[in-house]
Parts: C-alpha cells; structure tokens; sequence
C-alpha cells in the first residue's frame, strides 16, 4: 500500500503542475469579462455623464419644485426610459445628435438655475420627452436583444435611483444657501451645454 | 559590419525599445480622464483668468446677497455662450486687452467697495466673462472628450468663484473689509501688468 502511494506521488504532481500551468485568461480586470448585463447596465448609466448629468439637472429641478414633481419625476421618468429603450432595441442603429444631447443640458439646466416654477404637467411632459429620448438611444446602442433588455432594466433601476436619491435630498433643504447652491449646479450644468453645443457645432 | 558589433547593434536597439516611455493606456476610460483634467486645469493655469474669477467672488461676498450667488452663477454661463463663439469660430477683437481690464475693473470694484444695482453688477461680470470664455474657447484641444472637458472647464471656474466667495467672508470684520480692498487693489495691479504686457 505505502508502495503503491509513493507511485501516484510523481502522477499526483504532474496533474497537479498540469492543473497550476493550465493557460486560460485570468480575466482580472470586467471591462474584459463584464459583470453581468443587469449591472453591466446600471454601470453603463453611472458611467456616461450624457445621460447622468441631465437626468441629475431633473431630479434636482423635480425636487426643487416640492415632493408631488419629485413622486411624478421618479416614475415617469424611468418608465420613459424604459419604454424608449425597448423601442429602441427594435431600431438597428441610431445615431444621437449631439447637438440635441447639449440642448438637454442647457435647457435642464437652465430651468434648475433659474429656478423655474413649473406645473406638474409640464415637468410630466419633459421628463416623458427626455427619458423617451434618452432611452431609445440606449436601447438603439445595444447588443443582443436577450442581454440587452437585461441590461436595459439595470439601466432603469439607476435611473430611478438616482431621481429618488437626488429628487429627495432637495426637497428636504430648507436652508436657503442650500437650494441656491442645487440652482448654481445647475448653472453649471447649462454653462457645460453650452460649451458643448459649441463642440457639436464645431464638429469636434 | 563583423557579427559581434551586429549583435551589440541589436542588443543596444532592443534595450532601447524596452526602456522606451509610453503611456500604457490599458483602460477604455483613460481618454475621458485626461479630458476632464485637461478641462479642469485650464482656467487655473493662466493667472488673469484666476485673478478676475476671484475677484468676481470676492466682488459678490462684498455685495451679499443676492448679488453673492447672482453674479457667480452669471458668469460661468456667459463664459461659457463666449466659449462657445470662440469655439464657432466668430471672431472677438481685443480679447487679452478684455481680460486685462476684467481684472483691472473688478479689482477696483472691490477696492472701492463699489456697489452699483444688481442688474448693472451682472452685465458688468457677464460682458468681461465673454472675453475669458472666447480666449478658452479658442485655445480648445483637439481630441479630448468634450462633454467632460466642458464639466471641468466649469467646474474649475465655478471652484475660483467659491474660492473668492470663501476669502470674501472676512467681510463681515473690519479688519476683513479692510483685507478684502487691499486684495481688490493686488487684482487692479496684476490687471495693469497684464494689460502692460498686452500692449508690449
């Protein structure tokens, strides 16, 4: 018996060394493997300031206005989005205008800087338009319709989280340097439109 | 050329190959970065520009409010609608001599403790800043990631605004008041040297 262990030592130690030496990728880094299309999605949304930063600019003027436009903001929007995006996984490309992309800024932007007393319905209509617009680019821009819905709807549970995250931080300030410095981000956010409106004329 | 002296030539070649610097660029983002950072230092990197956006603070923290939120709100989009022509190519006559006199002008405002109507303060900071935006607009690099150059750019702006706006509120000592006209006098100084070095 001990004989017959002592044999499988050296047979042992090549499957082993086999096993250690086996080529594969390590797969360290996700931007190569990914994390999985529901948070491949949400991380998409977090990662790219063309759709973050507008939709920030109207979580803020939402949240601005009271909690009835905060509430309205925080399902229409992602329900826009949603609806836009499965529409857009039907399209087989689409090309955004990033002139349209700066003129969102701006103008969400503008609205938050200048404080804009809007009625609900109008905050209803441009975040249905905007979440629409936003959405059916995302959708359009997409792989595979499978992974893609998946990671359509990560893209969705971002967007509605960061519309119940900034929309309720702001409509708890009371302090009156508090909401100005919510308007000067939005000035801020106009003012990069602008630029960037330029940039698209440019063609650059 | 004998063998040997081929092989050293070779070696020699290799190595310097290897030691060569190059950025790496591994990651998918690094372009984006180096656009935010790029748009982030410049505003920051030629002092007229950093004379005038403080000053425009300082002006505003002397004003209160609502001038100390109005006016720093103002200029980054005005500067940004200069940017933008600049950026269309729409030519803007005397631009260094405007920024000169940006600093000069609002340096005295706040020497003078100057306090004209709101409305005539904001056209005020918003005519200088459509020669600060031009000037950035202008000198815009290629191959950057606009959007996020753009947020830097504005944010930086917005950053020497706060920072004016934080020196300002020794304002309501009156050591400060004194501190805050003797810093509006270094801001119309270093705004005469610019325009000195404008004309020359």
């Amino acid at each position: 018996m001990k004989d017959s262990t002592t044999a499988r030592l050296p047979l042992c130690a090549i499957a082993v060394l086999a096993v250690a030496m086996w080529p594969a990728p390590a797969a360290a880094h996700l931007n190569s493997t990914g994390m999985g299309p529901i948070y491949d999605g949400l991380m998409h949304f977090a990662t790219s300031p063309e759709d973050l930063v507008p939709a920030l600019a109207l979580a803020l003027l939402a949240g601005l206005r009271g909690a009835s436009h905060g509430r309205r903001a925080l399902f229409v929007l992602p329900g826009a989005w949603l609806l836009g995006g499965l529409l857009g996984l039907t399209a087989s490309a689409a090309n955004g205008s990033s002139v349209v992309s700066s003129l969102w800024f701006v103008l969400l932007g503008g609205l938050l800087a200048a404080d804009a007393k809007l009625s609900l319905r109008v905050l209803t209509a441009l975040a249905a338009c905007f979440g629409f617009y936003h959405g059916y680019l995302n959708g359009a821009g997409m792989g595979p319709a499978g992974s893609a819905a998946a990671a359509l709807l990560g893209l969705d549970f971002a967007v509605f989280a960061l519309v119940a995250l900034a929309a309720a931080l702001v409509v708890r300030l009371r302090a009156a340097w508090a909401r100005i410095a919510v308007r000067v981000a939005g000035s801020w956010i106009a003012a990069s439109g602008l630029l960037l409106l330029g940039w698209a004329a440019r063609g650059g | 050329m004998t063998t040997e002296r081929r092989q050293i030539a070779t070696r020699a070649l290799a190595a310097l190959v290897v030691v060569w610097p190059e950025a790496a660029l591994a990651h998918a983002q690094q372009g984006e970065a180096v656009g935010f950072l790029t748009g982030f230092r410049h505003p920051i990197s030629g002092l007229d520009h950093v004379l005038a956006m403080v000053a425009v603070g300082l002006w505003g923290a002397q004003l209160g409010a609502p001038a100390i939120w109005l006016l720093p709100v103002t200029f980054p989009i005005v500067m940004a609608l200069g940017g933008m022509l600049g950026l269309l190519g729409v030519p803007l006559p005397g631009i260094e001599y405007g920024i000169a006199a940006s600093a000069i002008l609002l340096g005295a405002a706040v020497m003078l403790e100057v306090r004209p109507p709101l409305a005539a303060s904001a056209a005020l900071v918003g005519f200088f800043a459509i020669f600060h935006g031009h000037a950035h607009g202008t000198e815009l690099p290629a191959g950057q990631s606009a959007l996020l150059y753009s947020m830097g750019f504005v944010i930086a702006t917005g950053c020497l605004h706060a920072l004016g706006i934080g020196i300002g509120t020794v304002h309501r000592w009156a050591w400060g008041q004194t501190l805050l006209r003797v810093a509006g006098g270094a801001v119309a100084a270093g705004g005469v040297l610019f325009l000195w070095r404008a004309f020359a």
